[in-house]
């Protein structure tokens, strides 16, 4: 059985990036993915990446617009050293390949983006995630003697020791069946979000939960959950993201009397305020009949603004997803978009090494809560959180990892997920089918759960998921196989989709406040007297969630007014 | 909403029968994707239909099939557009070509793709030394393989290979755009190095017939057998390579006969692409050799007339005009001084630009 100094689950940016950082410092390493690393959702990611590194620009600026754009929700420290280190991480890109888009001086050009005092967006047309993410494949394939690939394995479980330390992960190769323990010093969650609780969402469907809902089961806690990020533009018809970059470079937003809204809700920024303020006044127009399209529910994105040329280079995929998925052009006439779930602030809960606090569990990206991004995220802050973290994470396991011994994991964990996995295959052709219940979950999620929500839909939403939960429980499969056998996979994924709404949703109904992305109409002012807190959430010993606690770390920014 | 058919191709490995095809009928407005209605058929009636795909928007790459038999992302192609070219109505879809099968329309790519991919060397082999901060490079390189980039590696190129279907060898189109994504990139430091490999490896640059099924099947306008022909014009005119495929010699015997008579001179070419390019190359024995080797394809040609005993003694003649009008196409090249590259990203695609 395999035996890694650091095992990754999940091969993203965030767990490719750890990869390399943990192999370069001399650990015998395994990165492991669900779907061939260049299919993870990173792969989506548009716009750019965030670093100031314009002379005029400073890394304590992006800091403060970090900082603000998380509502005072994130922490400082952690934020101080991500946008300190971005600088240096852009360029360590650059040199192992990224095409990062040149200015006429030859240097890497930058973009306006959202929530942002300066232009410090580096970027690769509108394919930025994509290009890292094939750069950091390159290197994988380059450093293959050193980096254990396990292409389409699916973790079941992570495994505690004695100790109650992080072990090592149970694991089924997708392609035969066959179930494995893989023995670690380390394990470095990086299996993304769960934005598959939420229909329409603009994430792929691998974004499951997986590692959140797996952290939480081992009673890791999990915090910042309800801060649920809605994306301004999401296309109306089918919710597939247009980039930020195309408001970066200058589109406008259109509501029914064809007027540029924003600036009654931003006057400065206008459509380049933090996304949750956006996102909330497209709603509000909306909701207040100023919709555009047959059913009133869109808003228009004009990208005829932006100039023909630029488009082709800089926007290229928004041109193929307008034409392909919403038969418009975007060259010559508006589209049609919305608010739509797009990612989750919160996470697993981890230190600014990534380390959560279970001993030899690590957490990096999307899955995890450091917490940069606080109540809202600022668009192309995410890959920068996945490579900052992802490579402290690897850095700090594999320093970990010299002191010490392999643990000793219960093989016989492996029994359990073996018989776990025989039940679902073998369930009657009764109940619920599972692809029923996620559609559920994902529409109701999309209702209550949303960029409004109130006590009532909060409490119903709960009450929808427990009955959920009970009918997951027997839901029936129809592939019986071994080789491939994605329908059971489903069943297991959906079960941890279950546990990140749930976890979503008691955060969401504790916190009796506006911050961030979450408003609550019954409490629509931000409380900084009682709720400049981060909620955990804990599985108690009766698979009932637990709330408690922790501090905002604060270093030099004080909470004031957000306006943009 | 409409109702659409969907023809499968299914395959169980575990079972021990043959592949077979099943037919469900799905629900769906006409513009949804091929991608949906198979996941609407694994919802309501089959959950163990398999397929790859995550994203649904043409990003990861995953879900490339064939569609009535031409390849492409279930994600990426309509239903009244698939149900418009089936010939029965009933849209077709089965796993890619020129790989095996694992799944119903699961592949198996390592050999055939991922394999090929590791043969480029794949990865920046950065100029010395490393800059503090960026490469300065000029705008238009980045931008230049920002098309190559653009590869999610799905596979359909591959799929629809005429080259690798007679030469599994051959390093085939989405490996080689990969490689130009380095060729073209003014931070790497080993263009030469990289050419020459791809240009004397007899499955490399000059395997490609040119027959433009890569840039049909690409679903991301990568056109891959464009980055091919670059690849070679980067090897011969920048580089100078000549290689011992005769690839070079071939391109080179080929312009000029193109020039002088305005069409192809099938005698002439084999000859000169071994032998030097000369009217002269024909009587040595470096060609004698080669026209006897080629004996059996000749004969195949003439059985299949495509050439006839005429025109082997008469080349194609065109009209005064017409060979007026190619000898201009070529003195307008020749005056530009700089190639003409074309690129989704700089100019657009025709329909674009309408």
């Amino acid at each position: 059985m395999p035996a890694h100094d650091v095992l990754i689950i999940g091969a993203g940016l965030a767990g490719q990036r750890a990869a390399l950082a943990a192999a370069e410092a001399g650990a015998a390493v395994a990165i492991m993915s669900k779907v061939h690393p260049v299919r993870s959702h990173s792969v989506a990611a548009a716009g750019g990446i965030n670093a100031a590194i314009a002379i005029d620009d400073d890394w304590t600026e992006h800091a403060y617009d970090t900082v603000k754009g998380s509502d005072f929700l994130g922490d400082q420290d952690a934020i101080e050293i991500m946008c300190s280190e971005a600088p240096g991480e852009a360029m360590h890109l650059e040199h192992i390949g990224v095409t990062f888009h040149r200015n006429e001086k030859g240097e890497l050009d930058l973009r306006a983006f959202g929530g942002a005092s300066k232009k410090r967006t580096a970027y690769v047309a509108d394919i930025t995630g994509q290009a890292i993410l094939h750069v950091l494949y390159e290197q994988l394939m380059r450093f293959h003697d050193t980096v254990e690939r396990y292409e389409e394995w699916f973790a079941t479980s992570l495994i505690l020791d004695e100790k109650g330390h992080c072990a090592g992960a149970v694991a089924r190769d997708i392609r035969s069946g066959a179930m494995e323990i893989f023995d670690a010093k380390s394990v470095i969650l990086a299996s993304g979000g769960n934005g598959q609780c939420y229909k329409p969402t603009t994430n792929a469907l691998i974004c499951t939960g997986d590692g959140i809902a797996q952290a939480y089961q081992i009673g890791c806690p999990l915090m910042d959950m309800e801060m649920v990020q809605y994306h301004p533009t999401t296309l109306a018809e089918n919710g597939f993201l247009i980039t930020e970059g195309a408001r970066g470079e200058g589109a406008h937003l259109l509501n029914s009397e064809g007027r540029r809204f924003m600036e009654d809700y931003a006057p400065n920024k206008m459509e380049l305020a933090s996304r949750d303020v956006v996102s909330r006044a497209e709603q509000t127009e909306i909701n207040e009949g100023r919709g555009v399209g047959a059913d009133g529910q869109g808003i228009y994105l004009d990208i005829t603004v932006v100039p023909k040329k630029r488009v082709h280079e800089a926007l290229r995929e928004i041109v193929n997803i307008g034409r392909d998925f919403a038969g418009t052009d975007i060259t010559r006439e508006p589209i049609m978009i919305r608010p739509g779930q797009h990612y989750i602030m919160g996470g697993v809960k981890t230190d600014s090494n990534g380390q959560t606090p279970i001993t030899g569990l690590y957490a990096a990206g999307e899955v995890a809560c450091v917490s940069v991004h606080g109540g809202n995220r600022l668009g192309a802050n995410s890959l920068l959180d996945t490579l900052i973290f992802g490579r402290r994470s690897g850095e700090h396991a594999t320093a970990r990892g010299k002191e010490m011994a392999m643990p000793k994991a219960p093989h016989a964990r492996i029994h359990d997920d073996v018989a776990m996995i025989d039940q679902i295959v073998g369930r009657e052709h009764s109940g619920r089918r599972i692809s029923e219940i996620k559609d559920e979950l994902g529409t109701m999620m999309n209702e209550y759960v949303a960029v409004y929500r109130d006590e009532d839909g909060l409490t119903k939403a709960n009450e929808i998921v427990h009955r959920l939960q009970d009918e997951a429980a027997s839901a029936y499969i129809d592939d019986r196989g071994s080789v491939f056998n994605q329908d059971v996979l489903g069943a297991i994924e959906l079960g941890y989709m279950l546990d990140c709404a749930e976890t979503t949703i008691v955060s969401a109904i504790d916190r009796k406040e506006s911050r961030g992305a979450q408003f609550r109409l019954d409490y629509p002012e931000r409380n900084d007297d009682e709720w400049l807190k981060h909620i955990n959430v804990t599985r108690g010993p009766d698979g009932e969630p637990q709330i408690s606690y922790s501090p905002v770390t604060i270093t030099r920014w004080q909470p004031e007014v957000r306006k943009y | 909403m409409a109702e659409f058919t969907l023809r499968l191709r299914r395959y169980d490995p575990e079972s021990g029968d043959a592949p077979y095809w099943e037919e469900h009928t799905i629900e769906l407005e006409p513009h949804r994707s091929v991608l949906e209605a198979i996941l609407q058929a694994r919802a309501r009636f089959d959950g163990s239909i398999g397929i790859r795909c995550s994203c649904r928007a043409a990003i990861c790459g995953s879900c490339g099939v064939r569609i009535n038999g031409h390849p492409d992302l279930a994600c990426h192609t309509h239903l009244d557009k698939a149900a418009k070219q089936s010939s029965d109505g009933v849209i077709e879809v089965e796993p890619m070509g020129n790989m095996p099968v694992i799944k119903d329309l699961i592949v198996d790519m390592e050999e055939v793709h991922w394999k090929k991919i590791r043969r480029v060397t794949p990865w920046l082999i950065a100029k010395q030394p490393v800059p503090e901060r960026e490469y300065i490079v000029p705008r238009e390189t980045m931008v230049d393989v920002t098309q190559s980039m653009a590869c999610i590696q799905c596979g359909a190129c591959v799929s629809d290979c005429l080259a690798m279907e007679v030469d599994p060898g051959f390093i085939g189109p989405a490996a080689l755009a990969k490689a130009y994504r380095f060729v073209g990139d003014p931070r790497d430091d080993q263009h030469y190095e990289r050419l020459k490999d791809l240009a004397e490896d007899p499955h490399g640059i000059y395997d490609c017939t040119h027959c433009f099924m890569c840039i049909d099947a690409c679903p991301k306008g990568v056109a891959p057998m464009s980055q091919i022909m670059r690849l070679r014009r980067r090897a011969i005119h920048d580089h100078g390579i000549v290689d011992r495929n005769n690839g070079e010699r071939h391109e080179e015997a080929f312009v000029s006969l193109v020039r002088q008579y305005g069409l192809l001179n099938e005698v002439e070419i084999i000859p000169r692409s071994h032998a030097g390019n000369s009217p002269l190359a024909k009587f040595t024995p470096t060609a004698a050799k080669v026209l006897l080797d080629s004996l059996p394809s000749i004969a195949k040609a003439l059985l299949r007339r495509k050439v006839t005993p005429a025109a082997v003694l008469k080349p194609h003649k065109l009209a005064k005009q017409d060979l007026q009008a190619v000898k201009r196409i070529y003195e307008k090249l020749d005056g530009k001084g700089e190639r003409n590259e074309f690129n989704i990203y700089i100019s657009g695609r025709d329909e674009d630009n309408q």
